[in-house]
């Protein structure tokens, strides 16, 4: 039986500026599975994370973004989130004068922000401005509860394990493994995810279904998570790509 | 003729350093009578539903209460021992020694507005905390200008004396049918030694109406000031300029000014002198216009050495049609000092923007989030009630961009 699609990207070229980054990009996400996005420094995976998010900045010259059916290769970013969309910053910005506690609440009314809370060890900062001073590992359980009140079906994770220690690490694998209902049996899981991760540390503690590398600005292999990270870790990510995915 | 009376004469026709002008002639003098009640609860549901919305609760725990309708005081009640709360126009009659306060910080010949209020009957209230009394609970006040086209002037005095704690809490307001008024009120604070004063003023107005609040404090040693200003709603034009001065070794003064501008010509500021040993002064105005032409003083005199100052102007102008014209001031007199300022008029921050849209909020939900955390000034030496309610009506306001 084949997955159901979730995500569908089609010849996807798009520009950050006058400058063309990502260039005929295919990607296909089935419900309820989890990707994982290697590369090196510059190949265009942020960039992609955020055309999918929908970031003003970045357009898209052409090619098209299917989510649930819908082309929204053109839909505002607010938009795109209340269809699912969510994302994880690498490094988001503080908001002066809005409480932890309140952006919760705004996001998901209907949620308990005390039990997203206490789930990423974080009781005490729903008063604090969101991002105001946290330290790093802290920014990342910030946007970790922001997301589990949003409950996106899609997620997107931007090197949620850099500048992390390895506590830290692990609880945010546990809630990436939550977003993603990895406590589901597989066929009952319908969300889904994309994570960038340079080290592949996280992915001790979290499940990934499937793995891409990106290389010039375009997806170059993609394949078993573990196989490929095992190839990037010896032969690099050229070397990787030339060993499992020949041109 | 009394002194006071021949300077207002002298003055009726002063121009105001700052602000536009207004012609007295176009206001009502007099206004019709209210009937006095005894105790705040037993106002008419309008009036203390307005002076609800301008953070007044005037059914829960208070020090007192005061409240004036146009020209007449209606209630004026003292809930504490210890605490005085009086008409002023009583008090002055009750009391020989307040000539020594009444007109000693604001002078009746200051400009055309002073001059108009001391040409006309008192009316304001007197406040006082006896020695060493600490009040817990605010005094609330409310202001109400209710009839159109009136001339409200106000003549408030407070003291607090050696060693007490006095909050205050004062609404201006007008109801929804009045939107035209003028609305003049002199205030004259004295912080006596060690004494403990925060004073929050929340206006609401209508569109049409013309305020212009003149403000007078000294502080002696050892004392605390913590002055408020919210303004969240439309008004015509509004210019005030309160001047503190810090007499004694140590005294601290505290200035917060918020304000959401979307219409209006609006001239605020504080100014404080310096004027002892280890006295320190911060001013922080947070500015947001949607259309709005505000100026946003501010002005530190330091006369002595050791003497330090901060001011903050800080803001947001989301609007083609808006202005903010930011004048930070500093006044160094004296060697050893500590005098800075920071001022900024910017926009919101597109990644800001950017982020709160990617968890779901849409741009206009965004920005209004935005801009309430903007005016969310943190504000020291305020009980929790107070705190709590400038926080609710931040939040309640419809706060957006342009």
């Amino acid at each position: 039986m084949e997955v159901i699609r979730l995500l569908e990207i089609r010849n996807l070229y798009a520009s950050v500026g006058e400058k063309q980054v990502l260039k005929d990009v295919n990607l296909r996400v089935g419900e309820g599975e989890t990707h994982a996005l290697f590369g090196p420094n510059g190949t265009g995976k942020t960039t992609l994370l955020n055309i999918i998010a929908g970031i003003p900045r970045y357009t898209v010259d052409s090619g098209e973004i299917i989510f649930k059916e819908k082309d929204i290769t053109h839909m505002s970013m607010d938009e795109r989130a209340r269809l699912g969309i969510g994302m994880a910053f690498q490094r988001p910005p503080a908001i002066r004068g809005l409480r932890l506690r309140d952006l919760i609440r705004i996001i998901n009314p209907q949620v308990d922000a005390d039990s997203l809370l206490e789930a990423m060890d974080f009781e005490g900062f729903g008063e604090r401005d969101v991002n105001r001073g946290f330290s790093g590992g802290e920014v990342k359980r910030s946007e970790m509860v922001q997301l589990l009140a949003q409950q996106p079906d899609f997620v997107m994770l931007d090197e949620p394990d850099s500048g992390v220690d390895l506590e830290n690490i692990k609880l945010i694998g546990q809630a990436i493994n939550r977003l993603t209902q990895k406590d589901l049996r597989p066929s009952l899981r319908t969300k889904s995810g994309i994570i960038i991760t340079h080290f592949g540390h996280i992915l001790e503690y979290m499940k990934t279904d499937r793995a891409h590398v990106m290389l010039g600005g375009t997806i170059a292999c993609s394949g078993n998570p573990k196989e490929i990270l095992d190839q990037i870790k010896t032969n690099g990510y050229e070397g990787c790509v030339a060993c499992l995915c020949p041109r | 003729m009394s002194k006071i009376e021949e300077k207002a004469r002298q003055a009726r026709a002063k121009k105001a350093l700052y602000g536009t002008d207004i012609d007295l002639e176009g206001y009502e003098a007099e206004s019709r009578g209210h009937e006095a009640v005894r105790r705040a609860e037993d106002l008419p549901e309008d009036v203390k539903k307005a002076a609800l919305d301008v953070g007044v609760k005037l059914d829960s725990e208070s020090s007192g209460a005061f409240v004036q309708m146009d020209q007449t005081p209606v209630v004026a009640e003292t809930a504490l021992e210890g605490v005085e709360i009086m008409d002023i126009a009583s008090a002055l009659k009750k009391y020989d020694y307040l000539q020594d306060y009444y007109w000693k910080l604001v002078s009746p010949d200051a400009d055309k507005y002073t001059a108009d209020v001391a040409a006309s009957p008192p009316a304001g209230y007197f406040v006082r905390a006896k020695k060493g009394i600490k009040t817990v609970f605010p005094i609330k006040s409310c202001l109400y200008l209710g009839s159109t086209n009136f001339n409200q002037r106000v003549h408030n005095i407070v003291i607090a004396e050696e060693g007490s704690e006095l909050h205050v809490i004062t609404g201006c307001t007008t109801p929804s049918h009045v939107q035209r008024g003028l609305h003049l009120g002199v205030s004259e604070f004295y912080i006596q030694k060690d004494a403990k004063v925060s004073f929050t003023m929340i206006h609401s107005w209508g569109r049409e109406v013309e305020v212009r609040p003149r403000t007078g404090i000294v502080m002696d040693e050892g004392s605390s000031l913590s002055n408020n200003y919210i303004l969240l709603r439309p008004v015509r034009t509004l210019q005030t300029f309160p001047t503190a001065t810090l007499n004694g070794r140590g005294a601290v003064a505290s200035f917060n000014t918020v304000i959401y501008a979307s219409m209006g010509n609006l001239d605020v500021g504080s100014n404080v002198i310096l004027n002892a040993p280890e006295t320190s002064a911060e001013s922080i105005s947070r500015v947001v216009s949607v259309g709005g032409d505000v100026i946003a003083r501010g002005r530190m005199t330091g006369k002595v050495p050791g003497a330090r100052a901060h001011l903050e102007c800080v803001g947001l102008l989301l609007s083609d049609k808006g202005r903010i014209y930011s004048i930070p001031e500093l006044d160094g007199q004296s060697r050893d000092l500590d005098m800075s300022h920071e001022a900024a008029v910017g926009r919101i921050s597109e990644e800001e923007l950017e982020y709160l849209m990617a968890r779901g909020l849409t741009q206009d939900q965004a920005t209004s989030v935005i801009v309430r955390g903007f005016l969310d000034v943190e504000i020291k030496g305020l009980p929790e009630e107070l705190k709590q309610e400038i926080k609710d009506i931040t939040q309640r306001e419809d706060l957006r961009g342009a």
